[in-house]
């Protein structure tokens, strides 16, 4: 075996130490824990501070992992995390708009729904957490395919099926489709998945910008839709509890 | 007409809430101010009193700031309460002559064993339903007027006066002194058959009467306020935990909710009567709305919940925020055997071991940290079950559903669990705050704001249900292992630890 890179061998070292417990650390805490002297561990950190692996915090001074370590990996938001975050929001959500609440994130090209708000009626409903949606017809699988184009193209090699004759299961027409939820920044499906049910769903986005989440209401044609959309008010409501649950992630509030 | 509202004062351990709601029980804004803690000493925990008053008058303005309403929108305002915080004023002046003490402070630890003398801890409990235990009133008002030089004569001529945190925002609120039935059940000063002070129990206690404010229904009008929010009436007051037993609409026997927190305590609904335990549980006044009988209730409390979660975000490290618990439990499919009691300091209800610590029991090579996560989640459902069965005991009939609030219930794994595990519905509401809904709906109630508790039962509706999956055997035999698991932690302190 080759001799290891020393630098590489160190700067490996502080990414590991700042994905740890406290992930955010001063220039002296990272050279004492690694036994180096503090001069070289600066350096280390300019270095992978320019390639977007580490970021300086303003006020304190400290450090974090970076925007572009994150993109690279799989860490999304751990979904049983982003639940708790959206709790509040989710509810009152349900209670506002009187529909079911759902938020889902993406896994091996489905929906994976982590949080699910009975429809408030009191109507015999079961829990649907853990269970897959496909996210070509659906408004929480388009909000997160439009921000995720790397995953729609797995999609366009598999195939797009058709639930409903209202799918959209051509490439070409998916991506018009979500051209237009990034040009809008909300997503509907009307009949696509199931025929006489509607949704609709807006972004959860984090500090870092990136869409970790859908989160949005389904419920029957006749209550969700109005003029083939799907009603002002509704979407209103579902846009901003969506930007609700991002500024509790620490996103930039817009 | 234009819309009208409720507002609810929270009055919690960690900070001050204002909840301004809306007719259909919706929430329509909230102001929040957390309090200091005060250690003076090990042991001791305080707040300061004026500064918790500062806070209050603070939330409430800012809840009617974000909602744009004018004091005048309001029908009414409800308090609930952190139970059991002690605290005695001038009644001229209205100043505090020493700081809140919090229920949670020990210093009334020697006090209590003089009190209990040979017969014990359950020397009082026939006649107010509590043990004698740090956290009630009564004792600490005791230690106040040991403690400070003159107190007891003055207390004596009612020139000063006690109170809990009810009490004193009333008086704040109202010039008015009293308390509700509810915060008086924690005084261990009332009696929960006349449901007032007990003359043998003041004596006992060495409480002098003349400073004991009024017990008053929850559910009525105290007063109009002044300053501030001039002209609300003041219409409720309740303990929290009585107040999220009503907030979830728990108003007939049987019913029963849990709050899961840090700790966690499960109230349940015994109707009028008050059931007293033989396995070591609170009887309680549940809640009296005018003139009406009252409601009582059973209460078991659990120590450490949310706090071991906690616990093993903090100390063991192997999760970095607490929801991340229920990730790593569902990488195994079950806990492996392996069990988990928390008896961080002794076993509370319904064991009442102080002599226990903590064990990890049925460890073998094959658990992982995805056992040990699921075992640490499991003790949760596994104590709701031992104090569900000393319930079902005590008040001889058997729970069915369980409704559930607080920060835990958005484990779903978790509460699937407990579903199992107890045998009975899991219900989530979908108004979480159910401390501030319950105080609103007491105070709305008085009112006439809401005509009924049929009214407020309307408004409650579930987010989420899970039902028991489990089958018996497998019931059956988890919890053979947990209470294997718990005999384990018994007798682990000597004479010469600490």
């Amino acid at each position: 075996m080759g001799r290891a890179i020393q630098s590489i061998e160190r700067a490996a070292g502080i990414l590991r130490l700042l994905s740890g417990r406290t992930r955010r650390l001063g220039v002296v805490d990272i050279a004492g824990e690694l036994g180096l002297p503090k001069g070289t561990v600066h350096g280390l950190l300019r270095t992978l501070q320019q390639v977007g692996f580490v970021e300086q915090d303003a006020e304190t001074g400290k450090y974090q992992l970076g925007a572009a370590l994150l993109h690279m990996g799989s860490s999304y938001l751990d979904g049983n995390e982003l639940r708790t975050r959206a709790l509040n929001w989710s509810d009152s959500l349900a209670t506002r708009t009187g529909e079911a609440v759902r938020i889902g994130t993406l896994h091996d090209a489905q929906v994976l729904i982590v949080h699910h708000v009975f429809r408030p009626d009191d109507s015999l409903q079961t829990l649907d957490v853990g269970s897959l949606l496909p996210a070509h017809a659906t408004g929480l699988g388009k909000v997160l395919l439009a921000h995720h184009p790397y995953v729609a193209n797995e999609l366009y090699r598999d195939g797009l099926s058709a639930f409903t004759p209202a799918t959209i299961s051509s490439r070409k027409g998916l991506e018009r489709e979500l051209e237009k939820v990034r040009e809008q920044g909300w997503a509907a499906d009307i009949g696509e998945l199931v025929q006489g049910q509607a949704s609709c769903a807006a972004p959860i986005i984090d500090r870092r910008g990136l869409t970790v989440g859908a989160m949005g209401i389904v419920g029957a044609c006749e209550r969700l839709l109005e003029d083939g959309g799907p009603r002002g008010d509704l979407l209103t409501y579902v846009r901003e509890a969506a930007r609700s649950v991002s500024r509790e992630l620490g996103a930039i509030p817009w | 007409m234009t819309e009208q509202y409720v507002a609810a004062i929270d009055q919690g351990t960690a900070s001050s809430r204002c909840l301004v709601f809306d007719r259909s029980a919706r929430i329509v804004s909230v102001g929040q101010k957390e309090h200091r803690h005060i250690f003076p000493r090990p042991g001791w925990v305080e707040h300061d009193p004026e500064e918790i008053w500062r806070n209050v008058e603070e939330v409430v303005e800012r809840a009617l700031n974000e909602a744009g309403l004018q004091p005048s929108d309001l029908v009414a305002l409800g308090i609930a309460n952190q139970r059991e915080s002690t605290i005695v004023w001038e009644r001229e002046s209205g100043r505090p002559v020493h700081n809140v003490i919090n229920w949670q402070d020990t210093r009334t630890d020697h006090l209590i064993r003089e009190l209990g003398g040979p017969v014990g801890q359950e020397r009082f409990r026939e006649r107010c339903g509590l043990p004698l235990a740090t956290y009630f009133s009564g004792p600490k008002v005791r230690w106040l007027l040991d403690r400070i030089p003159g107190l007891r004569e003055r207390a004596e001529s009612g020139e000063v006066v006690f109170g809990t945190m009810d009490s004193w925002l009333i008086s704040r609120l109202t010039g008015r002194h009293l308390t509700d039935v509810t915060n008086a059940s924690r005084t261990m000063l009332m009696s929960l058959q006349t449901l007032d002070w007990d003359q043998e129990l003041l004596d006992a206690m060495g409480v002098p009467r003349a400073m004991l404010p009024e017990i008053r229904p929850s559910s009525e009008v105290y007063g109009e306020a002044r300053g501030q929010l001039a002209g609300v009436p003041v219409a409720a007051a309740l303990g929290d935990q009585q107040a999220a037993l009503f907030g979830q609409t728990c108003f007939s026997p049987g019913d029963a909710k849990c709050t899961y927190g840090t700790g966690s305590f499960l109230l349940f609904n015994t109707g009028q009567r008050p059931v007293m335990s033989s396995s070591g549980l609170l009887t309680t006044v549940g809640c009296r709305i005018g003139d009406e009988p009252p409601t009582y209730a059973l209460e078991g409390a659990i120590a450490v919940t949310g706090a071991l979660v906690q616990w093993f975000r903090d100390n063991i490290t192997l999760i970095a925020s607490a929801p991340e618990i229920e990730t790593l439990a569902r990488t195994v499919q079950d806990n492996g055997g392996c069990y988990f009691v928390p008896a961080f300091s002794g076993l509370f209800a319904p064991h009442w071991r102080s002599d226990a610590r903590g064990v990890i029991a049925g460890l073998t090579g094959y658990i992982t940290k995805g056992h040990l996560a699921r075992a640490v989640l499991e003790a949760t459902a596994w104590q709701t079950k031992e104090v569900v069965d000393a319930i079902n005991s005590d008040a001889g009939m058997a729970m069915r559903t369980l409704r559930v609030d607080g920060g835990m219930t958005a484990n779903n794994l978790l509460m699937q669990f407990l579903a199992d595990v107890l045998d009975v519905r899991v219900v989530r509401p979908i108004v979480a705050e159910t401390v501030s809904l319950g105080a609103a709906y007491a105070a709305g109630l008085a009112v006439g704001f809401w005509p009924d508790l049929p009214a407020l039962q309307a408004n409650w509706h579930k987010a989420a249900e899970w039902l028991p999956q489990m089958g018996e055997e497998q019931r059956a035999r988890g919890y053979r292992k947990w209470r294997k698991a718990v005999a384990r932690t018994i007798d682990w302190l000597d004479e010469d630890d600490e």
